[in-house]
C-alpha cells in the first residue's frame, strides 16, 4: 500500500484507507468492496468534513467525558465521500456545520472500560467546528 | 426441509431479579418443557441464547449448566450469541436444528442477568461490540440512537413527538403483559420531560436494563400435533449482518440486516408485508420501531413515524407492533429478549395473548442486535 498523504514521523494521521474501485473508508479494513485490497491511504486530517448528525450523550460509560457530543461527519476526499464518527470539541454544533479534526492524545481513559487497554489505540481526532 | 413446529413457550418475570443466570435460564427452560407436556431427556439440542453471562456475572459454559439443571443431559448444546439479537440468531439455529433433521427436539431457552451492574457498566458491556474507533470516543448503543434519530427527524421532517408516542404505545401495551418490567402507561408529557440521555432522545425513548429468560421448544410438524392441539409453524425466517462500523452505511436511517433478512423470511414464507398481522419489533430505542417497520416493507421509507401517529400500530390499529409492550416496556435482558419477541408471536398465533389478544393468524418478530449489525427475522403461522 502506498501512502499517499505526505505526513512526518511526528505527525499524528486520520488514517482512512483507499480501495481499487475509488471508494475510501474510515477506519480502513483489510478488504474493501468486492473483497478488493486497499491500495492506498489519505490522511483526513488534512481535509474539513460536514456535521450529517450529531448527539450529545449525558449517561456515558465509565472512562469516557461527560456529557459526550458525538457526530457523524462526512468529507469530500476529491469528490469521493468518506464518513467518520468521533467527539466534538464543543456541545454547540448544528448539522450542516463545517468542522476539522483536532488530534487528541487520549479520547478516553482505558483503564476503566470493560475493553483491555492493550487490544487497540485510544488516541484520534476530535472534531471542532471551523466558525 | 422438514417444516418445524413451535410447540412449547414460557417467559419468567421481566425485572429485576434475585436469581442469577442459571437460575434464570432453568426457570424459563422447565416451565418451557411444562407448557409443551415434553420430558427433559427427550430433547435433543440445547441452545442457550446469550449475550455476555460472562461479563456480567463471571458464569460461562451456561448451556451446558443448563443441561445438567435440567436433566437433559446428554443432549447436544450450544451457546449462542449475536448480541442483543443473540434471542433472534437461537431462534435460527433451533429452526436448523430440526429443519436439517438433526434434532427431533429441540429447546432454546434465551436469557441474561444485567440488574446487578450500574447503568454505566451495563451499557459499556454492550458497547464492547462496537469497532474501536467507535469505542474510543465513548460511543454507546444509546449514541447511535440518537444520532439516528436527529438525522430521522431532519430527513423526513418528522415531529420528536412521534418518537414519545412509540413509548407511549408500547407502555399502554405492556400494561396487559404480566411478564412485563413496566406494567404502567405513561403519557406524552412524561416522556417529552423525561431527562435527556442522547439528545433529542431522552430516559423514556429507551428500554431498560433487565433480568429475565424466556424460552421455545422445537420439534418437527410432523409430530407436533402428538404434543400440542395449537401449535405455530416457523413458515419464513431469515438472518443477516450490516457492517460492523455504523457509520459507514450509505443511509444512516436504513438497516440493511433488517432488510435483507426480512426479504428471506418473506421469500421462505411465499409471503409479503400484506400478510402479516402482528409484528413484535427490537424497539430497543423508540428510533428503531420506525426504522424496523419501514424496512421490513410495513410502511414507505420515512412514513414509519405517521402510522404511529394515526394509530396503525395500536393494538386495535390494522398492523399492531409490540401487542407484549416491547423492549420498551416488557424490558430487554439482552439474550432473553429474540425468544420473548417469538414467545409473544407464538401467544397471537395460537390465540393465548388474553387480554392482548389480536386478530392475527401470521406474526412476525424482528430481533435486532448491535445498531442493525445483526438481525434475525421470523415469520410464524398459527395452526389451530
Amino acid at each position: 500500500m502506498s501512502d499517499e498523504s505526505d505526513t512526518g514521523d511526528d505527525e499524528q494521521t486520520m488514517e482512512a484507507y483507499r480501495y481499487p474501485d475509488g471508494s475510501i473508508t474510515y477506519p480502513g479494513h483489510p478488504f474493501g468492496p468486492g473483497g478488493e485490497e486497499p491500495t492506498g491511504t489519505v490522511d483526513l486530517s488534512e481535509y474539513v468534513a460536514e456535521v450529517v448528525t450529531w448527539t450529545t450523550s449525558t449517561a456515558t460509560p465509565p472512562g469516557v467525558r461527560q456529557p459526550n457530543t458525538l457526530a457523524i461527519v462526512e468529507f469530500d476526499v476529491d469528490g469521493e465521500p468518506v464518513r467518520a464518527i468521533g467527539q466534538v470539541t464543543t456541545e454547540e454544533v448544528e448539522i450542516g456545520d463545517e468542522v476539522r479534526p483536532v488530534y487528541c492524545a487520549e479520547l478516553r481513559d482505558p483503564e476503566k472500560g470493560i475493553r483491555e487497554p492493550a487490544s487497540q489505540e485510544w488516541d484520534g481526532f476530535r472534531f471542532e467546528p471551523t466558525e | 426441509m422438514e417444516r418445524v413446529a413451535i410447540i412449547g413457550a414460557s417467559m419468567t418475570q421481566f425485572g429485576q431479579r434475585e436469581e442469577w443466570i442459571r437460575g434464570l435460564l432453568a426457570e424459563a427452560g422447565s416451565a418451557c418443557l411444562e407448557d409443551a407436556g415434553v420430558s427433559a431427556d427427550a430433547v435433543d439440542h440445547l441452545y442457550v441464547s446469550n449475550m455476555a453471562s460472562g461479563e456480567f456475572e463471571g458464569q460461562t459454559g451456561v448451556p451446558n449448566a443448563l443441561a445438567h439443571d435440567l436433566s437433559a443431559v446428554p443432549a447436544y448444546t450450544a451457546r449462542i450469541d449475536q448480541t442483543s439479537s443473540s434471542g433472534g440468531a437461537g431462534v435460527y439455529a433451533a429452526w436448523q436444528s430440526v429443519a436439517s433433521g438433526a434434532s427431533e427436539m429441540t429447546l432454546l431457552v434465551g436469557g441474561e442477568k444485567m440488574t446487578h451492574r450500574s447503568t454505566a457498566e451495563a451499557t459499556d458491556v454492550i458497547a464492547s461490540l462496537t469497532h474501536p474507533v467507535e469505542y474510543k470516543h465513548g460511543v454507546t448503543l444509546p449514541s447511535f440512537a440518537g444520532l439516528t434519530a436527529r438525522h430521522y427527524l431532519d430527513k423526513y421532517d418528522a415531529p420528536r413527538e412521534s418518537l414519545g408516542k412509540v413509548a407511549v404505545k408500547n407502555h399502554k401495551n405492556g400494561v396487559d403483559n404480566p411478564h412485563a418490567q413496566f406494567q404502567k402507561e405513561v403519557d406524552l408529557d412524561t416522556v417529552l420531560e423525561s431527562p435527556i440521555v442522547a439528545d433529542p432522545l431522552r430516559l423514556y425513548d429507551f428500554c431498560p436494563i433487565t433480568d429475565g429468560s424466556a424460552g421455545l421448544l422445537f420439534c418437527p410438524e410432523s409430530v407436533a400435533r402428538e404434543y400440542a392441539d395449537e401449535y405455530a409453524v416457523v413458515s419464513g425466517i431469515g438472518g443477516a449482518t450490516d457492517t460492523h462500523v455504523v457509520h459507514e452505511r450509505a443511509d444512516p436511517t436504513t438497516m440493511g440486516g433488517v432488510v435483507n433478512s426480512a426479504e428471506q423470511a418473506y421469500e421462505m414464507a411465499d409471503a409479503d408485508p400484506d400478510d402479516v398481522d402482528v409484528a413484535e419489533l427490537h424497539d430497543m430505542f423508540t428510533i428503531l420501531e420506525f426504522l424496523q417497520s419501514e424496512d421490513l416493507g410495513f410502511f414507505e421509507k420515512g412514513e414509519g413515524w405517521k402510522a404511529v401517529e394515526e394509530g396503525v400500530t395500536d393494538r386495535d390499529g390494522e398492523l399492531p407492533i409490540n401487542t407484549s409492550g416491547g423492549l420498551k416496556s416488557k424490558g430487554h435482558p439482552l439474550g432473553a429478549s429474540g425468544v420473548a419477541q417469538v414467545y409473544e408471536i407464538y401467544q397471537q398465533v395460537i390465540g393465548d395473548a388474553g387480554a392482548r389478544q389480536v386478530d392475527a393468524e401470521t406474526g412476525l418478530a424482528c430481533n435486532v442486535g448491535g445498531f442493525g449489525n445483526c438481525v434475525t427475522t421470523t415469520i410464524l403461522e398459527g395452526q389451530l
